[in-house]
C-alpha cells in the first residue's frame, strides 16, 4: 500500500537543506540510526518482565507503579513520563493500541514494529480485537475478557504475559529470552520453547 | 480535527502486514526524518508533542495513507519548518527536482501561511503540579463530550458522546488541545476510562471486550444514570 520512494527523495532533499543552513549534520542521523537500530529495543521490557516472574514483591511494584519498576533498572534512554504495566491472567488478556497516532512505549520496548503503526493495526484492535489477536495467532477462550488500552494520552502501557508452563527450571535471565516484543504489545503469548528476535 | 488520522474503527483496512525482520528505521532516510524532529525543536519550529502530532494530522490525507510513518512525520517537519520560515517550499521543491524527482509527486507537507512558531513550554514533559482536586472519582460513570474539535484533540472520534467508568486517575497534564495550538497548556486532570465494546460498537461488538482510553477532564462530564448503558 505505501510507496516510500516519494518521501525518500524529499527527505533526502530536506536534509541536504538543513545540512547546507548548518542546522543539521550527517553524524547526527548516523548517530539515530546506530542508536535505535542496534542499542535500544525490547530488552528492557524483557528483563521487566522476567524478574515480574521470580520476584513476587517486584511483580507487585510494577504493577502498583510501572514508572517505579523503571526506574529500578538503569536503562539508557530509559525515560519514561508515566507507564503503566498491565498484567494477563487466566482470566483477562490485555493488548495496546494507539488509534491517534502510534504512541509506544519506547523506554521499554524501543522503537514501534511497522505494523503497529499502520492503519490496519490501528482501525481494528479497538474494534475487532479478537479477530486481530487470531491473526496474530493468539486463540482466546471465548470467555476470557479481551481490554485494549489506546494509549490517547501520555500514558504508556506494557503487558505483563503470563509466565508459560514449563519453565520452572529457567532463571530471570533465561526468561527474559522467552519474552517477545510482542507478547509485551499484547498480541502474543509467551511459549517456553521461544527465543526472543533481536534486541 | 476530524482528520484521516483518527483510524479507531474504521473498517475495511484488511489483514495486517507484518515484515520480518523488522528494524527500526528500515532505510536511512527514516533516520534523518526522525533526526529532523529534534532539529526543527532545536530552532524554535517545534516546541511541544502535542503540535508534533497536530502538524503530522494536517498532512495530505491521501500521503497520510500511502507515505508510511516516517513519510507522515516528513510531512510534519516540513510543516513546521516552512510556518518558521527555516526553509521555503520553493527551494525545497527546487532541490527535489534538481535530485531526479517528479515535480507532481505527492506531497505529503501541507504548511499553513498562517501558522508560525509557538510558545516554549514551561516545563519540559506534560506533567504539571496538581492545583486543583479531581472532579471525578474512581468507579463513576461519566460522558464523553458529542462535539467533534476543529484543532487538535486527544478524544478518538470513536468515543465521542458515550458513557464509560472511571478507572483510574493519573493526576495533571498539559491539555494537548489547547497546548497543540500555542494557545496555553491549560493543565487539566486526566483519568483512564473504560468502555464497554457494546458501548462502542453496538449489538455487533465481540462479546467480552473492553477498550480503555486515557481522557482529560474537559472530556468528561458526569453521566446521566437514567439513559446510560451500563458498561
Amino acid at each position: 500500500m505505501s510507496d516510500t520512494s516519494i518521501p525518500a527523495l524529499r527527505a533526502e532533499a530536506l536534509e541536504s537543506l538543513l545540512i547546507e543552513k548548518g542546522l543539521l549534520s550527517e553524524a547526527e542521523i548516523d548517530q539515530t540510526l546506530e542508536f535505535y537500530n542496534e542499542r535500544v529495543g525490547p530488552m528492557n521490557g524483557a528483563r521487566m518482565v522476567a524478574r515480574a516472574w521470580v520476584d513476587e514483591d517486584f511483580r507487585r511494584r510494577m504493577l502498583a507503579d510501572g514508572t517505579g519498576a523503571v526506574d529500578e533498572f538503569k536503562f539508557v534512554g530509559g525515560e519514561v513520563q508515566k507507564l503503566v504495566v498491565v498484567e494477563n491472567t487466566p482470566d483477562v488478556h490485555n493488548m495496546v493500541v494507539c488509534t491517534l497516532c502510534s504512541c509506544y512505549p519506547w523506554a521499554v520496548l524501543g522503537l514501534p514494529p511497522k505494523w503497529y503503526k499502520d492503519p490496519a493495526y490501528r482501525s481494528r484492535s479497538v474494534r475487532e480485537p479478537r479477530a486481530v489477536l487470531a491473526e496474530f495467532g493468539v486463540e482466546l477462550d471465548p470467555d476470557k475478557e479481551v481490554r485494549v488500552w489506546d494509549s490517547s494520552a501520555e500514558v504508556r502501557y506494557m503487558v505483563l504475559p503470563e509466565r508459560p508452563a514449563g519453565t520452572e527450571h529457567l532463571d530471570e535471565r533465561a526468561l527474559a529470552e522467552i519474552v517477545s516484543r510482542d507478547a509485551m504489545i499484547g498480541v502474543a503469548v509467551c511459549e517456553s520453547s521461544a527465543v526472543r528476535q533481536g534486541l | 480535527m476530524d482528520g484521516i488520522h483518527d483510524l479507531g474503527g474504521k473498517q475495511g483496512f484488511g489483514t495486517i502486514e507484518r515484515n520480518l525482520p523488522e528494524k527500526a528505521f528500515a532505510a536511512r532516510w527514516e533516520a534523518a526524518v526522525f533526526t529532523m524532529t529534534r532539529t526543527a525543536r532545536s530552532c524554535g519550529a517545534l516546541q511541544n508533542t502535542d503540535q508534533f502530532r497536530f502538524a503530522v494530522e494536517r498532512i495530505d490525507p491521501v500521503a497520510y495513507l500511502t507515505h508510511s510513518y516516517y513519510g507522515r512525520w516528513l510531512g510534519a517537519v516540513e510543516n513546521l519548518l516552512v510556518e518558521a520560515r527555516v526553509v521555503s517550499s520553493e527551494e525545497l521543491a527546487e532541490r527535489v527536482v534538481a535530485s531526479g524527482g517528479d515535480a507532481d509527486a505527492l506531497i505529503a507537507a501541507r504548511p499553513d501561511p498562517a501558522l508560525g512558531p509557538i510558545a516554549a513550554e514551561t516545563a519540559s514533559g506534560a506533567r504539571r503540579p496538581v492545583s486543583a482536586p479531581p472532579l471525578h472519582e474512581l468507579g463513576q460513570r461519566v460522558q464523553t463530550a458529542a462535539a467533534p474539535s476543529s484543532g487538535h484533540t486527544r478524544l478518538p472520534a470513536y468515543a465521542r458522546n458515550r458513557c464509560g467508568v472511571i478507572r483510574a486517575l493519573h493526576e495533571v497534564w498539559v491539555l494537548p488541545d489547547s497546548n497543540a495550538h500555542g494557545a496555553g497548556e491549560q493543565p487539566e486532570h486526566l483519568y483512564t476510562v473504560e468502555f464497554s465494546g457494546e458501548e462502542l460498537w453496538g449489538a455487533g461488538a465481540e462479546p467480552g471486550t473492553r477498550v480503555c482510553l486515557d481522557l482529560f477532564e474537559s472530556y468528561l462530564s458526569a453521566a446521566d444514570l437514567e439513559k446510560g448503558n451500563n458498561p
